[in-house]
């Protein structure tokens, strides 16, 4: 279908498609069998200019927003969702930079990140701290130019490996949830470490890490916003980058249908091949019904993002909401059009299901999406 | 250091298909590239710019669709391009080629150093590169696999060889051809790609170099081409067996009856 993008925005997805697929998917069974963070196709992608998309051109980005990067996430992801969400999570670690960060800040951190150089990370969860985010325990206290971090925080993607970490805190847990602020953290500063890296389902080549903080001395000019904003700052955040989940969901989707549709005229039983059966073609059908559905979702949130649109929570939380469970079905039914074969590891759809199963979770999982919207629909209605 | 770059857009294929009855390459209906080898010779180019600065001008002679490939090669790095092209280069063979090549590389002008691949995949003569230094008089070195060294006045060069390779020394201004070990092409870069697409190529025609109609294109090609065909697959070799005086009988008797000895 025709989303009627701009010049450059065909651009940027030919141009992601090409890295895909000369780049990522001849090393992405390997790199998930080995755990390996993917930072040779990092490279390639700073080197293309695909790391400061969405950050303004003055510093050192291209200008673009939340639908640029959707575009780029798309095609990696159509190849290997691991590494799609080690470009993308250095997303969500810069947004609170981009959105709420002064000048001198985002002179001092955008530019390497929009080169490429240095990848970011985001740091809200905690091992009592998940869907409740409001539970951290993580403690920030003033101590004359400085704040002195305290805590731990768990599953950080791109922990040990991004420079920049936008982490949040609190600064004053008896105002609760207005008492959390965010900081910017570097890797080096003293007191700064990180715990061992998970074992996991999926994304498998991507890191996730602890962010372990003892004592650690954080700068007065590395609070964003103000004290208190902490929860805003995660909030306003996760609406712009939620899209980009979508888009992750619908590019490893996308990347299921290609693999089960070529395999379907391929095998033959029967004396025929599978995609003449009337079962699989209607598999398929529904497969790629869900998948433009959830495009076209996705696309048009990441739009209305991008628009400068107050308040997109509910768009956003729909958009990943609907992909995310788009994509676990359709990775599903990839595997069965595969039969055995979808089931080994030789055969890409395999991880593809797995890799599927984080969209679901991740930045709030569709439980949590689901009473974003609804919240937001009572207050709507309420409010007429 | 200025740097041209020679290149050639070549058809998608290494099946390149051949009409029997003109002996020519058919061209229609296949998609075009850059020659592969000539990737490299970019590569190479833009890698030395950004060692020592300078500037990268590629240049190809082709219909006016090999914009396309000059445009790509911006995409990659290169500063600037020059399409020679006129209806008059038509039919222009190894020979012809070189020299309208040549004539293209004086109206540039000034140059330390001109890059070409070895040789290109339709028609792989791997002649185009030597000719053109021999109508500028310049040194070249072919089959490159290593620039050692470079500086504005010499250049120290690692030349492929059958087995192993050699150590030359040439000065400046000189050609190379590079061969596929010397790098690894970059993919294209957002901003090249918006370069490429704003980039102002230049066109020079016959006029704009001022040669004689004569002197390029079918009328300035001696090369006749009689047949192209695919030569017939090398058969897989025999293996004589038995005790060595056997051996040597059957091989001698084999040599005689083949007409090899
Ligand atoms: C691979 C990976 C990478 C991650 N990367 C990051 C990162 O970079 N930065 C970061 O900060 N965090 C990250 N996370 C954390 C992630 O955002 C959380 O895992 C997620 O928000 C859910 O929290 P939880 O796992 O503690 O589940 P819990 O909150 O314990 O939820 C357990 C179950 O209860 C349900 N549930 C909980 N509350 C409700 C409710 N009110 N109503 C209905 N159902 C509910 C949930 O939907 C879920 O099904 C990552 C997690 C993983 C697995």
């Amino acid at each position: 279908m025709d989303y009627f993008l701009t010049e450059e925005q065909q651009m940027i997805r030919d141009l992601a498609r090409q890295i895909a697929q000369e780049k990522i998917v001849p090393v992405r069974a390997e790199l998930d069998e080995k755990e390996e963070f993917p930072w040779e196709i990092m490279k390639v992608l700073a080197e293309s200019d695909m790391c400061g998309l969405y950050i303004p051109e003055v510093y050192g980005g291209m200008g673009g927003g939340c639908f640029e990067l959707c575009l780029a996430t798309e095609e990696i992801s159509r190849a290997c969702g691991g590494v799609a969400v080690c470009y993308a999570a250095s997303g969500l670690g810069t947004y609170p930079i981009l959105l709420f960060g002064n000048e001198a800040q985002k002179q001092k951190y955008l530019p390497d990140i929009a080169s490429g150089k240095k990848l970011a990370a985001f740091g809200l969860t905690e091992s009592e701290a998940g869907s409740d985010a409001g539970g951290i325990q993580t403690t920030a206290v003033a101590d004359g130019d400085h704040y002195v971090l305290n805590g731990t925080k768990q599953w950080i993607t791109n922990g040990g490996e991004a420079d920049t970490y936008t982490v949040v805190a609190m600064t004053d847990k008896v105002k609760g949830s207005r008492g959390a602020s965010t900081f910017i953290v570097e890797k080096g500063w003293e007191g700064f470490s990180f715990g061992k890296k998970e074992k996991k389902m999926g994304i498998r080549c991507s890191s996730t890490t602890e962010l372990i903080f003892r004592n650690c001395r954080v700068p007065k000019e590395n609070l964003l916003a103000r004290e208190g904003m902490g929860f805003i700052v995660a909030m306003k955040t996760l609406d712009c980058t939620r899209p980009g989940i979508g888009a992750q969901a619908v590019g490893i989707a996308q990347g299921a249908l290609d693999e089960a549709l070529s395999y379907a005229r391929r095998r033959v039983q029967f004396g025929k091949p599978i995609s003449s059966f009337q079962a699989i073609q209607h598999m398929l059908a529904d497969m790629a019904t869900q998948i433009e559905a959830a495009r076209a979702l996705v696309y048009a949130t990441a739009r209305h993002v991008d628009s400068g649109a107050r308040n997109v929570s509910k768009v956003s939380a729909m958009c990943k909401l609907f992909a995310a469970d788009m994509c676990m079905k359709v990775t599903t039914d990839a595997v069965q059009i595969l039969g055995g074969y979808g089931y080994m590891r030789e055969y890409p759809v395999e991880k593809m299901m797995r890799d599927a199963k984080i969209t679901q979770i991740y930045e709030g999982t569709n439980q949590i999406q689901r009473n974003v919207i609804a919240l937001q629909l009572i207050k709507e209605s309420a409010s007429k | 250091m200025k740097i041209i770059v020679c290149i050639k857009q070549v058809p998608a294929t290494t099946q390149v298909k051949i009409n029997p009855e003109t002996n020519t390459l058919v061209r229609e209906g296949v998609e075009s590239i850059i020659n592969p080898y000539d990737a490299y010779a970019i590569e190479e180019g833009v890698r030395l710019r950004e060692r020592c600065g300078g500037t990268v001008t590629v240049l190809t002679m082709g219909p006016p669709q090999a914009e396309t490939a000059l445009r790509e090669a911006i995409s990659l790095g290169a500063d600037e391009a020059v399409l020679l092209s006129d209806r008059a280069f038509a039919g222009s063979d190894t020979w012809a080629t070189s020299y309208t090549l040549a004539q293209g590389i004086k109206k540039i002008g000034d140059f330390d150093l001109i890059v070409c691949g070895k040789q290109a995949i339709d028609g792989d003569t791997a002649q185009v590169g030597p000719g053109i230094a021999e109508f500028l008089d310049i040194p070249f070195v072919a089959y490159i696999r290593k620039i050692e060294e470079i500086d504005d006045s010499l250049l120290r060069v690692e030349r492929l060889m059958d087995e192993g390779y050699e150590v030359i020394e040439s000065k400046l201004p000189a050609l190379i051809t590079v061969v596929k070990e010397i790098n690894e092409p970059r993919l294209p870069s957002l901003r090249g790609k918006l370069n490429a697409k704003k980039a102002e190529i230049t066109s020079w025609n016959l006029k704009d170099l001022g040669v004689t109609e004569d002197s390029v294109g079918l009328p300035a090609s001696p090369t006749k081409v009689v047949k192209i065909f695919t030569p017939p697959p090398r058969g897989s070799g025999e293996t004589l067996t038995g005790s060595t005086p056997e051996i040597v009988d059957k091989l001698v008797a084999q040599l005689k009856q083949d007409r090899v000895v």
